[in-house]
């Protein structure tokens, strides 16, 4: 499977039909839990995952007493794929989850200042939940696609003194300041291709995701696998990744600056 | 440019003064300790010896596994010893590195095994179990296609520079971090991981930066190798 792969790859094909830079198609629905305080489930192609935000108050970190935080965890659900397995996640599992994690707890999407209630008392705390649904592959686009889009789907709930009221969202939105979109590589032989499916992910020498924020503004990287990208390929990743952006942001309906 | 915006007063392309030391743990088939400034790291090998459980062995070639520590002390506030989230995450990206050096054809079925505790750290700890790994796998006479360099790029607000320190990591404007590991044999990036926001132009200028510094910390290696094996057994 592997030297095919590489064969067709050499010649611009994929096993699926795709052409190396072809992204497949992108679906979002969103509020898809109630109970949640925002929800979405996307799907690449096959891939399909859902994420749903819950919010909680509590006592901010003595280092950042007017901030509220945000945490994004991937959890590895057997209902996604005969290949996973039962028991504590894997370590490439949890690479997975820190990337999703870090590309939108620090990309500055959410303005964590307006989310303090009472300075050094009391503030709110995001926390989002991404279950793999259907896995085929690139499953970091699609939970953090599914991360950015539950938070933008999400409504403040109401707040009583220093309780939360679940069950009665408001009408406020998430203080909002950029939309943070991920773009995955994975390089199979010399062969480049975006948005790997289920057996180039297994397959692949190296991967590279990249999280950008804007036009011209890069906020995450990860490179995995054992191989390597020669410093020309990571070159046009990165400007690749800036026109897939475009589709991502008609995806989640926004626009960037 | 003459007063520097780095806290320490380096210039925006000095990196923190190296330090190599080989052979720092004899049981170990090939070892090193690496400097960088404050962080201190220490890689021992251990292999190429068979895998087990036997059913993780893959018949056509070798797998280079990493376990990356960062000690209880090494840091500020005490951090729980065993392996955090954290430490998993870098010892797959540590192996992912390191993996495309060795010649892993050679050893079917085996396993290398790289060891990289970290005693001291003040940032770019895994940059420095890199740097110590390729030359413990050098030390422990395995084949490589070449030795490899890491450092981390990154930006001061808009200023690139080069091998970040724990203070500038804290930078209170926003520091961009972006550790790179380039293996100048082969021409690829191994390794390269960004968190912060960075423009295009200075994520260019800055990998371009790492690249040619990871090449210098290679050509540092090669002289240490030299120097250690100098008198020694003929070739």
């Amino acid at each position: 499977m592997k030297e095919y792969i590489k064969l067709i790859g050499a010649e611009g094909l994929r096993i699926d039909g795709r052409k190396l830079d072809d992204y497949r198609e992108v679906k979002i629905e969103t509020g898809v839990s109630a109970k949640a305080e925002g929800s979405a489930i996307v799907s690449i192609g096959n891939s399909k995952v859902i994420a749903g935000v819950k919010m909680e108050v509590g006592e901010p970190f003595s280092d950042t007493p007017d901030e509220g935080g945000l945490m994004v965890g991937v959890e590895q659900a057997l209902i996604a794929s005969a290949k996973w397995e039962a028991g504590p996640p894997s370590d490439e599992m949890i690479e997975i989850a820190r990337t999703v994690d870090r590309g939108i707890r620090e990309s500055k999407m959410v303005d964590f200042t307006k989310l303090c209630v009472t300075k050094g008392e009391l503030v709110w705390r995001i926390l989002i939940d991404i279950y793999p649904l259907n896995y085929d592959g690139n499953i970091i686009d699609a939970s953090s696609l599914a991360a950015v889009a539950a938070l933008l789907n999400a409504r403040f709930p109401k707040l009583d003194g220093k309780k939360v009221v679940y069950g009665e969202a408001t009408d406020k939105k998430l203080p909002i300041n950029k939309i943070p979109l991920t773009t995955t590589f994975v390089k199979i032989g010399d062969a480049v291709m975006v948005d790997p499916n289920d057996d180039e992910e297994e397959l692949m020498d190296s991967r590279l995701s990249i999280s950008t924020t804007g036009k011209d503004s890069i906020n995450a990287l990860q490179k995995s696998g054992p191989g390597g990208f020669t410093p020309d390929e990571v070159k046009d990743m990165i400007e690749k990744s800036f026109k897939i952006r475009k589709v991502l942001e008609k995806a989640v309906g926004v626009k960037s600056a | 440019m003459s007063k520097s915006i780095r806290p320490d007063g380096r210039k925006v392309d000095e990196m923190r003064e190296a330090k190599i030391e080989l052979g720092v743990i004899p049981n170990a088939n090939g070892s090193a300790k690496f400097t960088m400034g404050k962080t201190v790291a220490i890689a021992a090998v251990y292999g190429p010896r068979e895998l087990h459980p036997r059913r993780n062995q893959i018949a056509d070639k070798g797998l280079l596994r990493c376990n990356y520590d960062l000690m209880s002390f090494s840091v500020s506030e005490r951090k729980r010893p065993g392996p955090s989230r954290r430490d998993k995450e870098l010892s797959l990206v540590i192996a992912n590195a390191l993996s495309s050096l060795v010649f892993l054809d050679k050893f079917p079925k085996q396993v290398i095994d790289v060891f990289v505790e970290i005693p001291q750290a003040d940032a770019g700890t895994r940059c420095a179990g890199i740097c110590a790994a390729s030359l413990a796998l050098a030390d422990a006479g395995i084949p490589m296609r070449g030795l490899t360099g890491s450092v981390s790029a990154g930006a001061l607000g808009e200023t690139v520079v080069i091998d970040l320190d724990k203070e500038e990591e804290d930078w209170e404007a926003g520091a961009t971090d972006m550790p790179v590991t380039y293996c100048p044999k082969t021409n690829l990036i191994t390794s390269l991981q960004l968190d912060g926001e960075i423009s295009k132009k200075n994520f260019f200028n800055a990998l371009e930066l790492a690249i040619g510094k990871a090449k210098e910390l290679t050509d540092m290696q090669e002289k240490a190798l030299k120097e250690n094996y100098k008198g020694g057994s003929e070739e």
